[in-house]
């Protein structure tokens, strides 16, 4: 009985069905420890965690630079930037908004600078559905290849205070 | 032999055990409390499932938030750890046939935990400490929101240490012979685990308020933060699991005489959560910057998944301790163990729907969402609140609903009232849960945030459409007021009956069963027999319910990796 104390002498292996299923469970944790390894060699999603130390207001000026050197176009006053393709792409997450907004081009790789003026955000890139954790003092690099064109909407989807529910963002895929 | 002290002693009218009528003092107060946090819990989540489904849209932003951080710290945190409280006075001392250890160490206890319960809710309520259960800085509570957290967990250390003392003196005293039973010894695991989940909440918690009183200056790294607080937030969660299993253990044995099959086995995979349920919090972690991919991995796996393993083979051995004690009253048949179980009796039926959901729902879905990579299509969304309900609501608080339908008859010796509504009670609750957790697990992996209260995004400069996720999110706040309603109708009816309930005092508590079970369970809890038999006794149905598990975990994990593959490239 699970409430009475045993008696000594409880300790024996398993038999039977018992020990099927223990082998089976084992035999299964050993499977879902073997396939991210895998993956990190063979998938093409996996997060490296890149990230350099940076002060929120480093990484502003850097967005600013950003801006003033690729802007080209913009969408109700948030500016479209293209990323040079291979390039560094920035995007900061201040005030409730994912700024700016990116043009990439489909099939090439970038190099995507992602950090926070003020809280933690949650870098959720739709209809992709791709996230990302976002820190303040964290220059988050992640290298990313869209591989299908359109107009894609960032959300934030870690809670960041008053304006949380309203903070969008944009990336433009082209052929 | 023994510690008990006669004047301070009953003996139960039911099960002929000895309580302590200190620690009986001790169930009271926190069961009570842990009650009131999940009505408290319950109301908050009637506003927010009408929030989250589009069409009532009730709360504004501002309250929403709110009341996701009421909800979250009442149920996930006070609910559950005032019973886990609970749960720890009766297993050193019933179980043990020993009296509680400290008085002074016990009041210690419940009025920090009790100090703490009331300062973190009125500083939400008062609308000072919107910030989550998680309070990741650099967002900032007044203070004493934190005080109140570390208030409460210097409570449950003490109950924790209250506990280990209570242990100590009834192996001193041989309060018992061998080894002490198998619900005390998961007892015991979760109060291990309790204390490393406390020490890595105060090393968090107490920076964090310096810096909100402005001793400190600076915050508390974001990153640093994130590791440590999971350390509490994660571990925590196994306390539950642990504590929970151990109530599974207990409810087979008190509503079915079963009795498990390999003490060894169960003890193994308690240990197992021990040593390696630590490492789960890097779960929260999987796409965070600073922190590699091989990092990620290792934690991830658990160490090989040692800790999924410990949870798959209680999977087995609860069912197939409950497949063979039916066997040995008579009952045949692939399934007529099940078919032929007491559904009536809420403590079985929330015990068994607990196994079911936390196995089926929680535990496929955590395993999965917590793969590495995988982690990718879900960090953030709906599907990570869609899993922890399952394991935490349709789980833990349905097993320990289940306990109560037991502990206020035998410890409070008051009958429940409604005994019909008491009945489908576990039933109302976790079918709720689990079209909730379904609902959210749709809406999620179409990319929904959690957390989130208004996906129109009202305001947005640049305009998002979620409209196609809507019937899932209508899912979602239909299965939570389904689920919330449970938890009332529990609370209520709970309540009502610690309080005002027919007293049973000096006689057996009213069976929730049929005096023909009734007289079959007492038989196989009276006399000595051996559960395998020599294998005579099979588990057949217990294995085809596994493999069906197996299974379906199978399809559920390689789906996931199907729809990663089909993601941008990242990394």
């Amino acid at each position: 009985m699970s409430i009475f104390a045993v008696p000594n002498g409880w300790v024996k292996s398993p038999h039977g069905a018992e020990r099927l299923w223990v082998g089976l469970a084992l035999a299964w944790c050993l499977v879902l420890s073997a396939a991210m390894p895998y993956w990190h060699f063979r998938g093409k999603q996996t997060s490296a965690g890149e990230a350099y130390e940076v002060t929120p207001a480093d990484f502003d000026r850097r967005v600013q630079k950003f801006v003033a050197a690729g802007q080209v176009g913009d969408r109700n006053g948030l500016p479209i930037v293209e990323v040079p393709p291979g390039g560094h792409g920035y995007m900061i997450g201040k005030n409730w908004q994912w700024y700016p907004a990116l043009k990439l081009k489909k099939g090439v790789e970038y190099k995507i600078h992602v950090s926070s003026a003020d809280y933690q955000h949650g870098f959720s890139l739709l209809p992709v559905n791709i996230n990302f954790h976002v820190l303040p003092g964290y220059d988050h690099v992640l290298t990313m290849t869209p591989t299908e064109a359109g107009e894609f909407k960032v959300i934030c989807n870690e809670f960041c205070g008053a304006g949380h529910h309203a903070m969008t963002g944009l990336i433009i895929v082209e052929e | 032999m023994g510690n008990l002290i006669a004047a301070k002693t009953r003996v139960c009218a039911t099960t002929g055990l000895s309580v302590d009528l200190d620690a009986q003092r001790f169930i009271k107060l926190n069961a009570v409390f842990g009650v009131v946090s999940l009505l408290i819990g319950a109301i908050a989540a009637y506003l927010l499932a009408l929030t989250r489904w589009e069409t009532v849209a009730l709360l504004d932003p501002m309250d929403y938030y709110k009341y996701v951080s009421l909800h979250g710290l009442n149920m996930l945190i006070f609910w559950i750890l005032f019973m886990e409280m609970a749960i720890l006075y009766f297993c050193a001392t019933t179980l043990l046939n020993s009296r509680n250890f400290s008085r002074i160490l016990s009041w210690g206890q419940f009025g920090l935990m009790f100090a703490g319960w009331a300062i973190v809710n009125y500083s939400i309520l008062a609308g000072r400490a919107s910030v989550m259960m998680t309070s990741y800085v650099p967002l900032r509570a007044e203070q004493e929101f934190y005080l109140g957290l570390i208030l409460f967990a210097v409570g449950a250390l003490l109950g924790v240490m209250n506990f280990f003392g209570g242990i100590y003196i009834a192996r001193r005293d041989r309060t018992y012979k061998g080894s002490i039973p198998l619900v005390v010894f998961g007892a015991l695991a979760a109060a291990i685990i309790a204390v490393f989940t406390i020490v890595h909440g105060a090393i968090a918690l107490i920076p964090t308020w310096l810096w909100s009183l402005g001793v400190t200056e600076k915050a508390p790294d974001p990153g640093w933060y994130r590791l440590i607080w999971w350390g509490l937030g994660h571990c925590s969660q196994q306390i539950n699991v642990c504590a929970h299993v151990a109530v599974w253990y207990l409810l087979a044995t008190l509503t079915l005489g079963a009795k498990p099959l390999n003490q060894t086995v169960c003890r193994v995979a308690f240990v197992l959560y021990i040593l390696f349920i630590n490492l789960a919090s890097a779960h929260h972690l999987l796409v965070d910057p600073g922190v590699s991919a091989p990092w990620k991995m290792w934690n991830t796996s658990y160490a090989l998944y040692l800790a999924v393993m410990a949870s798959m083979i209680h999977g087995f051995t609860v069912p197939a301790s409950i497949e063979v004690a039916q066997r040995k009253k008579g009952i045949g048949g692939l399934f007529g163990w099940l078919t032929k179980a007491p559904w009536k009796d809420p403590g079985f039926s929330a015990m068994f729907l607990s196994l079911v959901i936390f196995g089926f729902g929680g535990g496929i879905t955590g395993v999965t969402l917590g793969t590495h990579q995988i982690n990718i299509i879900a960090h953030n969304t709906l599907r990570i609140p869609g899993h922890f309900h399952m394991t935490v609501a349709g789980g833990t608080a349905l097993a320990f609903m289940g306990l109560a339908y037991y502990v206020v008859p035998l410890i409070f010796q008051r009958e429940y009232p409604l005994r019909a509504l008491a009945r489908i009670q576990p039933y109302i609750f976790g079918a709720g849960i689990v079209i909730m957790g379904i609902g959210m697990t749709l809406a999620g992996s179409m990319g929904v945030p959690r957390r989130h209260p208004d996906v129109d995004f009202t305001g947005a400069r640049v305009a998002v459409d979620m409209g196609a996720a809507s019937p899932f999110l209508a899912m979602l706040g239909i299965g939570g007021v389904i689920a919330a309603t449970g938890a009332v109708i529990f609370a209520a009816l709970t309540a009502y009956a610690a309080f005002f309930g027919k007293s049973n005092k000096g006689r057996a508590m009213t069976s929730w069963q049929t005096p023909e079970q009734d007289r079959l369970t007492k038989n196989l809890l009276t006399t000595a027999w051996d559960p395998s038999e020599g294998g005579k006794l099979k588990t057949s149905g217990t294995v085809v319910l596994t493999l069906i598990f197996l299974g379906s975990f199978v399809v559920y994990y390689f789906a996931n990796w199907k729809a990663l593959a089909d993601v941008w490239y990242v990394k």
